[in-house]
């Protein structure tokens, strides 16, 4: 190879290497804000692997593109290009390199998943293990540190769906709300229930989702940081008002926390404003309805709290 | 014809020595491959065109963010069938059409193994179509549960009908299983059994390696499926209690049922896609297909891999850590023998001699919307994104860069490659171009929105959604009717050139394969005198002849 063509290599690996890190840095700009210390990781790992996928994609589209403009026959030219047939170093190179970009993605997210331990008591162990090796990354950031003492949950707070209401409910201070609240920095743990068919559990904000399957209860962890409202929604289509099982998360600070579910506590129980249960008994029949029957929403559930 | 012509191939070939002449023919019982294979082209792409008209209209539900366009239920009904219409009356038999009709004079045979198999397994195409088609006029509507049917809910039954939506889809779903089933039998047994002498496996055009693979996983995977199927359909019809919680039944079952078959159904589609590439390329870049062996192994590989990566669909079910990393690694390997793929189709463009004709062009548009759905692909299989993406429309955005981009993509540029070869007729190259960039736009402009409405949570199959949503559905649904109406140009190209296109000759690209040996359209029974192959394919720069016969072949056809 000329050292010409060498230095022109050169300059466009430094130029796709500066193009890929800077859409890394894009990507944390595309989605809400981070909400649960998950968050970070699943950003930084979302990050990463944008940074590798810009690279990929510039590469080979580049040369694609390359081609097409420089490598096209003329109006005339019915010549054939060289009855180049292979190259084994070459083979062996670009299946080397997949194979080792894939153990390099798979440990990574392996890592970053093990840091998460989601998935509630079964890993309680690895919390511990984990938070302590992750508690420096956290603090270099400046915002936020798993420590020994936040890293063992609060109490468990019960989540039921059902078609298509969410209801919360505390069972220590014998609270029902169709808002969550939670209280931020603490490790939260939830036991998730259905009553009737799959429903999924889903805060964008915190990059968390865990499908909620009938007969089961499943424990999921995860621990907010950020105060402030966000959305809650049904991630497993759920039937007719599947986009209205929607619910508010507060997330607010402990004493402010314990304040609300102490105010809560008080409250006498009345039927919650539920869209569903709205909808199905407002339907009017307009020109373009069909009036397909559907399953009759469960009637607004009964709490302490609603929003 | 009658029967006997179709028992006795001799008589056949003495009568009827000329291709189909009128369109009655595409309306009968035949057993040629070819006809079979147009039946199967023409009646997906007239269900291709109804599954876009379902797209219009969910796209029309999602411009605004109220459910202000249809019913809640419409709109479930709408994205269910399109869903269901889009893969299993669109992709897999218009991919089973192309395959049948080149499969055959690929390989130096004279027809499929089974012929009056193929007719069956095509004719049960419109039955299952029409019966889910009849959904439609039920006093419930269609199914409502999505493609995927996943019980409890597609076993809940506000009708009380025992004939309802979900019943129809069932019967259609396990029909169109057995139909598959018979052609994977049949495509499996005609490469194994009928190649000319010489055709040895490593000279397989990789086209023909693509559609050996994929059929191979049809006959492991569907009778999951179908089994699936069959057992809702108990589970609905019934009162079995196989996916019923509420009677003891497991509904996590059933997901592994459906994902076992339907993850490597992505592979059934893609696959011979990645064939319809590795014959495009060579010919528009006039060099041999690099790494030919690699390229036909790699397609072995992915069938083999795709069997061990079912569960990336329910990494957010109740699966347990360790089976979530299991499958992750499983999933994120299946992209090693694809990227062989990739760069192999760059090296063969590389230093080419290229002509951007429309099959090329949409060959190349396709090849880059691919590699942007495979990375957004890796990005799915790592299990802490899937977490926060798994059931968004990052996740619709992905596979419709798969499923549009890639595979539509592609079976636009075999139609327009293999065209003057199906018909004898050339198309017209501008409306070509035409549609192919009112399809490359439309596809970006549709499907790309759809990554950061994922990211920032909108979830797939809702009817309404959050107002801070609004902005990138308004551009999505613009791309949508866009390509909408980038079908036009297609329609009217394909109608009009068989009609009274200019007369193709019998190898208009100058390209190699036995294929292009034979007349335009080829006769019944393909070839007068079979053919001897003695060379690899692609010898595109290296004036070999394909076959020893070429000579005998040629004086054959100009007696005639
Ligand atoms: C004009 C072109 C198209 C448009 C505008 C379009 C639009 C959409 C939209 C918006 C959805 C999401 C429905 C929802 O989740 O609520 C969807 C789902 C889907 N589309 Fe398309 N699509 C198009 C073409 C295709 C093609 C060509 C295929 C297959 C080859 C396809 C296969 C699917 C599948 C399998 C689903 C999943 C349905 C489900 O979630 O149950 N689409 N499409
Ligand atoms: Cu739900
Ligand atoms: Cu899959």
């Amino acid at each position: 190879m000329k050292i010409q063509n060498i230095l022109i290599l050169i300059g466009c690996a430094i130029a796709l290497t500066a193009a890929s890190l800077w859409m890394g840095e894009q990507a944390y700009s595309w989605f809400p804000p981070q909400a649960a210390a998950e968050s970070k990781l699943i950003d930084e790992l979302f990050s990463f692997l944008v940074t590798l996928g810009t690279f990929i994609f510039l590469g080979v589209t580049g040369t694609v593109i390359y081609s097409i403009i420089f490598h096209r026959a003329g109006k005339y030219d019915t010549s054939d290009g060289p009855p180049i047939e292979g190259n084994v170093t070459l083979e062996v190179v670009w299946t080397t390199i997949p194979i080792l970009l894939v153990l390099w993605i798979a440990t990574y997210s392996y890592n970053i998943y093990a840091e998460m331990a989601i998935q509630g008591p079964m890993e309680a162990m690895h919390i511990h293990k984990m938070a302590s090796a992750h508690a420096a990354t956290m603090e270099e950031k400046g915002t936020f540190s798993i420590t020994a003492s936040n890293s063992i949950p609060v109490e468990k707070i019960e989540v039921l769906a059902k078609q298509w209401a969410w209801v919360f409910r505390y069972p220590n201070q014998n609270v029902t709300s169709t808002e969550l609240h939670l209280p931020a920095n603490r490790r939260v743990s939830l036991a998730l229930q259905s009553a009737d068919v799959l429903h999924g559990f889903y805060i964008p904000a915190f990059r968390l989702k865990q499908d909620i399957i009938p007969k089961q209860t499943i424990d999921f962890e995860f621990t907010p940081i950020r105060p402030g409202k966000y959305r809650l929604r049904d991630s497993q289509f759920s039937g007719t008002y599947f986009a209205a099982m929607q619910a508010d998360v507060v997330v607010e600070s402990t004493a402010d926390y314990d304040q609300w579910l102490k105010l809560a506590a008080t409250h006498k129980p009345v039927p919650a404003n539920n869209q569903a249960a709205n909808e199905y008994t407002q339907k009017i029949k307009g020109a373009f309805t069909t009036g397909y029957p559907t399953v009759i929403p469960a009637p607004p559930p009964l709490v302490n709290f609603s929003s | 014809m009658t029967n006997t012509q179709i028992e006795n191939p001799k008589i056949l070939l003495e009568t009827h020595h000329h291709p189909p002449t009128t369109w009655k023919t595409y309306f009968t019982f035949s057993t040629d491959h070819k006809v079979i294979g147009i039946q199967y082209i023409v009646t997906s792409f007239i269900f291709f065109l109804i599954g876009g008209i379902l797209a219009m209209i969910i796209r029309g539900e999602l411009i605004t963010p109220e459910a202000d366009l249809v019913d809640r239920t419409v709109y479930n009904a709408m994205f269910t069938m399109h869903g269901t219409i889009m893969l299993f009356l669109w992709t897999f038999p218009v991919l089973v059409g192309l395959a049948n009709y080149l499969v055959p004079l690929m390989i130096g045979a004279r027809d499929m193994a089974f012929p009056r198999l193929n007719a069956v397994a095509f004719w049960m195409v419109p039955v299952f179509g029409i019966i889910l088609m009849a959904s439609f006029f039920l006093p419930g509507g269609p199914a409502q549960a999505g493609w995927w049917s996943y019980p409890p809910v597609s076993l809940q039954n506000p009708t009380g009908n025992l004939i309802n939506g979900q019943f129809l889809w069932l019967i259609a779903v396990a029909i169109s299983g057995v139909s598959s089933i018979m052609g994977g039998v049949n495509f499996v047994t005609t490469i194994v059994k009928m190649r000319a002498p010489g055709m040895t496996f490593f000279r397989m055009p990789a086209y023909v390696w693509a559609v050996f693979s994929a059929q191979i996983i049809q006959l492991f995977g569907l009778p999951a499926l179908t089994a699936g199927a069959v057992m809702l359909l108990l589970d609905l019809s019934i009162g079995t209690a196989f996916f019923d919680p509420a009677k003891g039944g497991n509904a996590v079952l059933f997901q592994h049922f459906f994902w076992f078959y339907s993850h490597p159904a992505v592979y059934v589609i893609i696959l011979p896609v990645f064939g319809i590439f590795s014959e495009i390329f060579p010919v528009y870049s006039r060099k041999p297909l690099f790494g030919y062996k690699v390229v036909a192994v790699s397609s072995l590989l992915i069938a083999g891999v795709s069997g061990f990566v079912w569960v990336h669909h329910m990494f957010a079910s109740g699966t347990p850590a360790w089976m979530r990393i299991v499958f992750m690694v499983s999933t994120m390997f299946v992209s090693v023998p694809t990227g062989i793929k990739v760069f192999a189709w760059v090296a063969t463009i590389w230093g080419g001699k290229l002509r951007l004709t429309t099959p090329m062009l949409f060959a190349l548009g396709g090849l880059i919307m691919f590699v942007f759905a495979g990375i957004t692909g890796i990005m799915l299989s790592s299990v802490p994104i899937d977490i926060h993406v798994n059931n968004t429309y990052f996740v619709v955005g992905h596979f419709h860069y798969v499923l549009y981009g890639t595979v539509t993509m592609g079976m636009f540029a075999a139609f327009y490659h293999w065209f003057p070869k199906m018909t004898g007729r050339m198309y017209y190259e501008g409306l070509g171009k035409l549609h192919f960039w009112l399809s490359f736009i439309g596809t970006n402009l549709n499907f790309l929105p759809m990554h950061p409405l994922g990211l920032q949570g909108m979830l797939r199959r809702v009817s309404s959604y959050d107002p801070e949503y609004a902005f990138w559905n308004v551009i999505a649904s613009i791309g949508g009717f866009l390509l909408g109406m980038s079908t036009l140009p297609f329609i009217l190209n394909m109608i009009g050139s068989w009609v009274q296109g200019e007369k193709a000759p019998d190898n208009p690209w100058r390209a190699i394969g036995l294929e292009w040996l034979v007349a335009s359209p080829p006769p019944v029974e393909n070839f007068e005198e079979i053919p001897v192959v003695i060379s690899e394919p692609y010898g595109y720069g290296k004036s070999e002849p394909l076959t020893a016969n070429l000579e005998k072949q040629e004086l054959a056809r100009d007696l005639n």
